[in-house]
């Protein structure tokens, strides 16, 4: 078994057979979740916080029910309405938080790199719930998990992300971890949504949607992030809708077989046509909910066995 | 008191040579090149090492008022001295910005406790806000010596273009920023591989060349003298070039960061790497030393912007922008000329002789008559980078923990001693 990393801050950081540690392991919960009896014992007696800068319920419960199945103690702090607002900087709350010994942090900040800065000030593990665009590595892990459970492998796969790929971390970080695992990429955006120079990440660039899902084993679906524009990337969501929603015609020109996928919350009739959506012959986008709490679990198992040996090893340097 | 430099490596940005000779002080001026030592003259040994005009640096960011523990005129003076920096020109964006005659007295007087010379410049507009110009004329009799809103771009073309008009008249030199500042909103990187790989909003490099564009119009609409005070990407020299030219009174600057660092040096998420404009691609780092090697771009400044630690110790979109310079300026020149793009005296010219012509001022020559505004500097000199050395209050380099070559030995304004490295 292979996973050396103290944080889980992104994919970028990740070697292959690290990933597959991941998935081997959280297939394993997999298991352990269907049971009606769910409890493990492996973070007994740890601590893990969760910090969301930004408002999150679907991450934030999944990270959440991961502790408490592991047995952490598990704390939400709900920064976006707290002491940030009063000020006090993004440093300041981490360090206010190490004081308390917590083991795992896990954090969604809405500025890229924020989680890293974080990270270098606190000497827990630290797992990045999603910064700004830049990544979402457990949503990554989670697709990856979903992919390869339907399709049976995570290698030599076609794989379309289709929406906004400029305001998306969870297209990075697939783009990322699925280029690792040797697939087949494409990006289809309109081009005011298409980020620059990404056709050098070793991808292929479609702005016609049924081109890009010419053959594809695995459609990815994203949210448009209103939120995160400043306006004006499209004319409407309606004319969005009709050239880049997926909808039945244009699953058409994918693989038979193609798995349609959505990170969530979706945008039923903006960019995924709702009855797709709920197809559970193509959509495995409530799979995708499930994985992701055995994902998240194992991510947590393994930063904290690598936090346990380092504290171990640190107490036998201490005794010698 | 008579100085005679004796054994000195003489870099003579006027006559563009770099040769063996001497050099005698005298009553603060250059009193004789190239001349015995007159009777009774203290006699310094240069023991070979480079003798040029001391810098005169365009847009030193200087916290008086309103920041004064970023930086003070006499933290930043003694930074300057021990920079080779003889001649500073202080830039307006301060809070509140140096748009009176009042303001601007209150400058000159602190400015006293410099031990460089600091020339300061005022703001266009009030407030630096775009709209309305500034007393121009009041400015300039108190001594102002060129106009800027600095950083901050006016969208107002038709008051920039009232300002500009009225400046020409007075004669008056104007510094732009050449961004588009709409494009430019809320970016903190150049778009491309690395901004996206990061996540890192972005603006593309053409936002530089359509202000440049802009201001070009506005010049050759007005007639004023103009100055761009940082050219950083390729798309923008050749509009730099037409300008030129066609007789427009056009010079530009370039940052010596731009010069030395690019993009992939943000890695991840290095504040002391974010500036305004952005760091840029590698193929326009190189555009850019080849610019000022042809004399394309005229000038190379430090931009020193100080930055106290909590404003850095943020994440990259939110943390302040630019670093100090004044101190790394010279070894930064230095791994330039090191790498072998440009020669010494071509280099030092873009950091004393043009930036002083395109002011108007005396200094920046090794003439016979011309103030001894020097530096005394080793370009070979190897050490390790320390921010917590730097006289400056604040400490935000880029380079720190870097190797550098390039020391300066001794530093000298009109005739007086003001610098001198330990040995």
């Amino acid at each position: 078994m292979t996973f050396r990393a103290r944080h889980l801050l992104g994919i970028e950081h990740l070697a292959p057979q690290e990933i597959v540690t991941v998935l081997d392991l959280a297939d394993r919960y997999v298991d352990l979740n269907r049971r009606t009896v769910k409890q493990s014992d492996v973070l007994a007696g740890m601590t893990q916080i969760n910090m969301f800068f930004e408002n999150s319920t679907r991450t934030q419960a999944s990270f959440e029910l991961a502790g408490k199945r592991l047995g952490a103690d598990v704390m939400n702090m709900s920064v976006a309405s707290s002491s940030v607002k009063k000020g006090e900087t993004l440093i300041d709350t981490a360090m206010t938080l190490n004081a308390m010994h917590p083991d795992l942090l896990v954090v969604r900040h809405g500025s890229s790199g924020a989680v890293n800065l974080l990270a270098s000030k606190v000497n827990c593990a630290v797992l990045n719930a999603g910064d700004g665009r830049h990544e979402h590595p457990t949503q990554a892990l989670l697709d990856a998990l979903t992919i390869r459970r339907a399709k049976g492998r995570i290698q030599r796969l076609t794989v379309a992300i289709c929406g906004d790929i400029a305001h998306s971390r969870v297209a990075r970080s697939n783009l990322i971890l699925l280029g690792k695992m040797e697939n087949r990429l494409r990006l289809i955006a309109p081009p005011t949504l298409m980020p620059p120079g990404v056709e050098d990440f070793g991808c292929e660039l479609f702005d016609d949607m049924r081109k890009g899902l010419e053959g594809a084993d695995v459609v990815m679906m994203l949210r448009l992030q209103n939120e995160r524009m400043d306006g004006g990337f499209i004319p409407s969501s309606r004319e969005y809708y009709h050239r880049y929603g997926l909808d039945a015609e244009k699953l058409a020109h994918a693989k038979p077989d193609a798995i349609v996928m959505h990170p969530g919350p979706m945008n039923r009739g903006v960019e995924i046509d709702g009855d797709l959506a709920d197809d559970i012959n193509r959509s495995v986008i409530q799979d995708q909910v499930e994985m992701g709490v055995a994902v998240r679990m194992a991510c947590m198992d393994l930063l904290a066995r690598n936090l346990r040996a380092e504290r171990g090893r640190k107490i036998v340097g201490m005794m010698a | 008191m008579i100085i005679h430099l004796s054994n000195a490596r003489l870099i003579d940005p006027e006559a563009l040579t770099d040769a063996p000779g001497s050099l005698t002080i005298a009553k603060g001026v250059i009193g004789a090149i190239n001349a015995p030592a007159p009777k009774g003259a203290r006699i310094i040994d240069c023991g070979g090492m480079c003798l040029a005009p001391g810098i005169v640096d365009i847009g030193v960011k200087i916290g008086e008022p309103g920041e004064r523990h970023k930086e003070s005129f006499r933290s930043a003076g003694l930074a300057a001295a021990a920079g080779g920096v003889t001649t500073i020109i202080a830039r307006p964006d301060t809070t509140p910005a140096i748009d009176t005659p009042e303001a601007l007295e209150f400058v000159t007087r602190r400015a006293a406790e410099s031990p460089v010379r600091i020339r300061h410049m005022a703001a266009l507009t009030k407030g630096r806000d775009g709209h309305e110009m500034t007393e121009i004329g009041f400015l300039l009799d108190a001594g102002a010596i060129a106009f800027t809103d600095a950083a901050r771009v006016s969208t107002d073309a038709k008051a920039l273009s009232r300002a500009m008009t009225y400046a020409r008249s007075l004669g008056a030199l104007i510094g732009g920023h050449p961004q588009d500042p709409n494009l430019s909103a809320g970016a903190s990187a150049t778009s491309g591989k690395f901004a996206s790989l990061r996540g890192i909003p972005a603006v593309s490099p053409m936002a530089e060349r359509m202000g440049l564009e802009r201001d070009l119009a506005l010049v050759e609409l007005t007639g004023a003298r103009y100055h761009a005070d940082q050219i950083t990407t390729a798309r923008a020299l050749p509009a730099l070039a037409r300008a030129k030219d066609a007789g427009l009174d056009v010079t530009a600057g370039t940052s010596i960061h731009h010069l030395t660092l690019n993009e992939l040096d943000v890695g991840d998420y290095r504040t002391f790497f974010k500036f305004t404009p952005p760091l840029r691609s590698e193929d326009d780092r190189l555009a850019m030393v080849e610019a000022v090697t042809s004399g394309l771009i005229d000038v190379i400044s430090s931009m020193h912007t100080p930055a106290d630690e909590e404003s850095k110790r943020l994440p990259f979109e939110e943390a302040a922008s630019g670093a100090v310079a004044l101190e790394t300026f010279l070894p930064a020149a230095m791994r330039i000329y090191h790498a072998g793009a440009i020669d010494l005296p071509t280099l030092i010219r873009a950091m004393t002789l043009n930036p002083a012509r395109r002011l108007g001022l005396p200094q920046g020559r090794l003439s016979v008559g011309a103030p001894a505004d020097l530096v005394l500097f080793d370009p070979d000199a190897p050490f390790l980078m320390d921010r917590f050395s730097l006289r400056s209050k604040s400490k935000n380099t880029p380079f720190d923990g870097a190797r550098m070559e390039g020391k300066v030995l001794k530093t000298f304004v009109g005739g007086t001693l003001v610098y001198a490295a330990e040995s």
